[in-house]
């Protein structure tokens, strides 16, 4: 689709460049402003009471000492705040057969998980608010707990929702091919495995927030959030609030982190944003780190039944598994929680020729926080079940793992093609990615050295891993089945009189440098040095209307409706210079700020002079000439449902077999995320989804009690992964531009997530073969290595 | 994750922060490095109705040399302070052995020796230190002056032999005799963590004679290994690191008893390896 001449056709000053976030300097000097930065006149803060126990039914909640205690505003219980809201089910209509029940901000009648908000303060400060939120008495009947997702579906299990027949949320088979008969034939090797992945969550650096204020003369809400999905959130509370779409604004300036956690609809939000109407004041709400453990969406936790079938050469000739996943007690709204188990059934063996494929999902309620997507959602799961069945099988029947991956992944020029599960796939290169790798990582020579260290008692292990990542999603993922969640965005490019340009977008910035590529954009396209470019992000009031940020998004959709803002601003602006200059359009260019002739590029005007004769000397115009010095696009994908992208990445760890302890030497990642907008941010959101999926491989657990309690809901006892003992991470490109734009850019936000925790499993059990183990659960702690090792 | 509401007096000398604790009427904590229990205050795990900021006590600030040899610390010197000083790597040098492995450096510049003796928690390495060092305890008192041997000081999970109003004052270290060799070996899951399981060895001579083996993190205090010591003095590693079932182990998080056990006996063979 891209035109005979692009920005791709002629000399770059900023795209593919290591440009410095504009940013950083602003966030290094503190100047940045997150959520508790905010401070309004006459502002309220809020706590919340939240459920110390996993399933109940409410009988009682006695806030009048709290209501009396001085600096107090409002205390509000689920039952207060039921007529103002109305509820939301966290369904979708492509999903079919997801049920969920309705939900509200603070329980009514039962509550569901421990940490589920149960009454609101609102005081003079949180400090005063959560001494208030102390005197709050809730008696709660016990109702047994389901905790464990195993046995959710068992009929002698309680059924969480009375108006449900099970604890089933969502159920899907993928069956594709003859799977049996594949299992079934005499010249396979059948290797089975039973994966555990346990819960964990996002840890983001800010928590989340808001700040709401409500003005009656217009009943308008403004809701400041720590979030990434501006457009969403308005849908949401003008809905459920009851307010005129418009009359609501939702605002998300710097956020301090993200990683899909900050996109869903959480009650203390909805919440906050009400208590703002109800009182006319604003309040601030600030969740504290042990709130955010008990409330921010945890991901994964699945088991994971699967099975591969290989030939002698090496070839598969099936997949199947099995996958249970537990949800918590609500389907999350309105992204749904079944789609991380959707994300797996699709995603399983994508990398590889599969002809006979079998993939089953139960997606099941539990009484434990909800879960929902964070970064790189289902991929960790489908990845690691894919490839640590094929190297398991390798050595199962003497084969390298690299060579068993030359004989099954997708050839680089069979695209377009389709993934076993029917994903439509396009300009990916698993081998080149992969040989890549191997030469970067000199596969042969640490095969080598392990071998010798053997000797020496030194257990070091490689895992490789082959993987695509979802990126740049069409209406396929959410839109098609009712959600308020755009996958089309727009930026608006401005000429101002002084010359410099403003560019404003509906993809949003959490702190990945979206603002920083939108400049790289806007400069390179349209033509003027980047320090002349300000963005605008992050509010609904003033940018296109769009999506945010999710499934790696940002640079392919954003970015490339602001390469095409750009180019129609430039075209809009020739035409101007061509009138005042007397020459063609087509004779003249716009570079480092100026108009210029094409050939040659003697300077005719700058763009400062065209502006201010255009705004501000409009009589030296012919009359039939109406310069637009702003242009908006919009873009979409519309040709794939999603625009995949593929990674090859390997990890060296070094088993300590006398303590279970792991640690990871070396990390290395082949990334095709098609055009590189900025190597620096690209580079660093490789290493930052590693270093998660590393947490996630080895180190982050939300680890519950039978009763549902949460055990360790601090930053002192839930380990995120520490630079201390991350490993280097090499970040290596292969470049294949999306045929869907011009911009030819992919997403890069997730592959590091969702494909470092499988190689880290495959290097931990290269260690441990030799030793007579294997382990194939999440996170591999030192305790479950020496339990795998039998030492205790 | 507010404090509930409390009154704060930093006292300018010992002797009015003696009287302050010493008040019936009022549940007051003293404040050392606030590394504990600020957190603790901010979970609401601890709500004292009055903090005595220790801070001013120039008194309970230094590291000297012992009257007979050794050394004396006061409660108030901080992590950071033991990490610079001479005196301590080689008066104490188990103490600088361990430093690098308490938390992190910005938590070693208030964190402080009193304070984490005194708050005795059985995964903290300072208390095991105590054992291993056989250290005293000097406590004081509106009442006056006493010294605790670090063998009866720690009673429990974040127990101590200290009355209601007492202050650690000051850590004395005796003399090592001549040829006493130290050892530490930890194994925390991240640079900075509380252990998995610790141990701090000290022994004399090639024969090592006299061990004192000192675990921390496996139990519900820091715990001795009399018979292992025993075994050992016998000249047998082995069987020292056999005669660990003496100790209580109890789990946490990270390791369950088992777990804690099998990897005691990996923390003590490395810490004599070492040693
Ligand atoms: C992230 C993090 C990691 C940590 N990791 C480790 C670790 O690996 N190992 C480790 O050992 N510790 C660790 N700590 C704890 C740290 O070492 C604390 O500083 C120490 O335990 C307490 O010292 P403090 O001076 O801060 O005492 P405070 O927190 O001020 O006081 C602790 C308790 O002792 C009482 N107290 C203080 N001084 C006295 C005194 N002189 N007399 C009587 N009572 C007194 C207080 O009232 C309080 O109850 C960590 C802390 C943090 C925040």
């Amino acid at each position: 689709m891209s035109g005979p001449l692009t920005i791709f056709d002629r000399p770059r000053d900023y795209i593919g460049q290591p440009v410095p976030r504009a940013d950083t300097k602003r966030l290094l000097q503190g100047r940045g402003t997150f959520i508790d930065d905010i401070q309004l006149p006459r502002m309220l803060h809020a706590a919340f009471v939240r459920s110390s126990v996993a399933h109940g039914v409410i009988t009682g909640i006695d806030v009048a000492e709290a209501r009396a205690l001085p600096g107090v505003v409002a205390v509000y219980t689920g039952a207060d705040i039921a007529p103002h809201v109305e509820p939301y089910v966290g369904v979708l209509s492509h999903l079919a057969g997801l049920r969920s029940a309705p939900q509200m901000p603070l329980a009514v009648g039962v509550t569901r998980w421990i940490g589920e908000p149960l009454a609101m303060i609102v005081a003079q400060s949180r400090a005063v608010a959560e001494d208030a939120a102390a005197l709050v008495t809730v008696e709660i009947d016990p109702l047994e707990a389901v905790t464990d997702m195993e046995t959710a579906l068992d009929p002698a299990t309680p059924v969480i929702h009375a108006e449900m027949d099970s604890n089933l949320a969502w159920e899907r088979t993928v069956d594709v091919g003859d799977v049996d008969a594949a299992f079934a034939r005499d010249d396979v090797t059948v290797v089975e495995r039973r994966f555990r992945f346990g819960r964990h969550t996002g840890v983001t650096l800010e928590t989340r927030g808001a700040v709401a204020a409500y003005d009656p003369s217009e009943d308008e809400l403004t809701f400041w959030y720590s979030g990434q999905a501006p457009h969403m959130m308005q849908f949401i509370f003008a809905k459920h609030l009851g307010l005129p779409e418009e009359n609501v604004r939702v605002v998300s300036q710097d956020v301090g982190g993200s990683f899909g956690i900050k996109i869903h609809t959480y009650g203390d939000e909805v919440a906050t944003a009400l208590a703002a109407k109800l009182l006319g004041r604003p309040v601030k709400f600030v969740a504290d780190r042990m709130e955010s453990f008990l409330s921010d969406i945890h991901a994964r936790d699945h088991v994971v039944d699967g099975r591969i079938a290989v030939d002698a050469e090496g070839r598969v000739a099936a997949l199947a598994f099995d996958d249970i996943t537990g949800i918590g007690p609500f389907s999350m709204y309105p992204r749904t929680s079944a789609i991380e188990a959707n994300q797996v059934l699709n995603l399983t063996g994508a990398p590889y020729v599969i002809g006979n494929y079998r993939a089953h999902a139960k997606v099941v309620f539990q009484n434990k926080n909800m879960m929902c997507q964070y970064r790189a959602v289902g991929h960790p799961i489908a990845m690691a079940v894919a490839d640590c069945l094929l190297e398991d099988a390798a050595h199962e029947i003497g084969m390298d793992v690299v060579e068993i991956r030359r004989r099954n992944l997708i050839p680089d020029d069979a695209y377009p093609t389709q993934s076993a599960s029917g994903m439509k796939l396009d300009d990916l290169s698993h081998h080149k990615s992969l040989e890549t790798l191997v030469e970067t990582m000199d596969y042969d020579a640490r095969r080598a050295e392990h071998a010798k260290l053997r000797e020496d008692g030194i257990y070091r292990g490689l895992g490789l891993i082959s993987m695509v990542e979802v990126t740049n999603p069409s209406p396929m993922f959410y839109g098609i089945g009712g959600a308020p969640i755009a996958s089309q965005d727009g930026a608006t490019i401005r000429l101002d009189a002084g010359g410099g340009v403003h560019v404003s977008s509906s993809v949003t910035e959490q702190g990945q440098g979206t603002n920083a590529i939108l400049a790289q954009i806007a400069a390179d396209v349209f033509g003027v040095p980047i320090a002349r470019v300000k963005v605008t992000t992050g509010d609904t009031r003033t940018t296109p209307y769009g999506g945010g940020t999710w499934a790696s998004r940002g640079a392919g959709i954003g970015g490339e409706a602001c390469l095409q803002a750009a180019q129609a601003l430039k075209e809009q602006v020739l035409e101007v210079a061509a009138v005042i200059l007397q020459s063609a359009p087509g004779k003249l260019d716009i570079r480092a700020g100026a108009v210029v002739d094409a050939e040659g590029g003697a300077e005719r005007m700058t763009l400062s002079d065209l502006a201010r004769t255009v705004y501000y000397r409009g009589n030296e115009l012919p009359a039939d000439l109406k310069p637009e010095l702003v242009a908006t696009r919009h873009y979409r994908v519309t040709d794939f449902p999603f625009v995949f992208t593929n990674c090859a990445m390997a990890a060296e760890v070094e088993v300590d077999p006398e303590t279970g302890f792991v640690q990871v030497l070396n990390f290395w990642a082949v990334e095709d995320c098609g055009r590189v907008i900025n190597p620096v941010l690209v580079d660093e959101q490789v290493r930052g989804g590693v270093v998660q999926g590393i947490g996630g491989a080895l180190y982050e657990e939300c680890i519950y009690d039978a009763e549902g309690q949460l055990q360790n809901a601090t930053m002192a006892d839930y380990l995120v992964p520490m630079a201390f003992e991350m490993p280097d991470i090499v970040v290596k490109h292969v470049e294949t531009p999306t045929k869907t734009s011009v911009l030819g850019a992919k997403g890069a936000g997730e592959a590091g997530t969702g494909g470092a925790p499988g190689a880290v499993m495959n290097a931990v059990n290269d260690a441990l073969r030799p030793l007579g183990a294997e382990i194939h659960q999440m996170p591999m702690t030192p305790e479950r290595i020496l339990r795998a090792l039998g030492k205790v | 994750m507010k404090a509930a509401d409390f009154a704060y007096e930093k006292p300018g000398n010992l002797a009015d922060a003696l009287a302050l604790l010493a008040d019936p009427d009022r549940d007051a904590s003293p404040l050392a490095g606030g590394q504990s229990l600020v957190p603790m205050m901010n979970f609401r795990m601890a709500m004292p109705d009055l903090l005595v900021d220790l801070g001013a006590l120039d008194e309970l600030r230094g590291i000297a040399p012992g009257a007979a040899g050794g050394l004396t610390i006061g409660a108030m010197t901080r992590y950071a302070d033991l990490e610079a000083s001479e005196l301590v790597a080689t008066h104490a040098p188990l103490i600088a052995m361990a430093l690098p492995h308490i938390a992190h450096a910005a938590i070693r510049y208030r964190g402080t020796i009193g304070g984490s003796v005194a708050l005795a928690d059985p995964a903290a390495e300072m208390p095991a230190l105590m054992l291993a060092m056989d250290a005293e305890i000097e406590a004081q008192s509106s009442q006056g002056s006493r010294r605790i041997r670090a063998a009866e000081f720690f009673t429990g999970i974040y127990d101590t032999a200290l009355a209601p109003g007492e202050l650690v004052t000051a850590i004395h270290i005796t003399a090592a005799p001549e040829g006493r060799r130290f050892a530490f070996y930890e194994l925390a899951r991240r640079h900075g963590d509380y252990a998995m399981a610790g141990v701090a060895v000290a022994a004399t001579g090639t024969n090592r004679a006299d061990p004192r083996i000192a675990f921390f993190s496996v139990s519900d205090r820091p715990v001795r290994a009399i018979r292992a010591e025993a075994a050992l003095q016998a000249g047998d590693a082995e069987d020292a690191m056999a005669a660990l079932d003496e100790i209580d182990f109890a789990g946490d998080l990270n390791a369950d008893a088992r777990t804690k056990r099998h990897l005691a006996g990996v923390v003590l063979k490395r810490a004599l390896g070492r040693l």
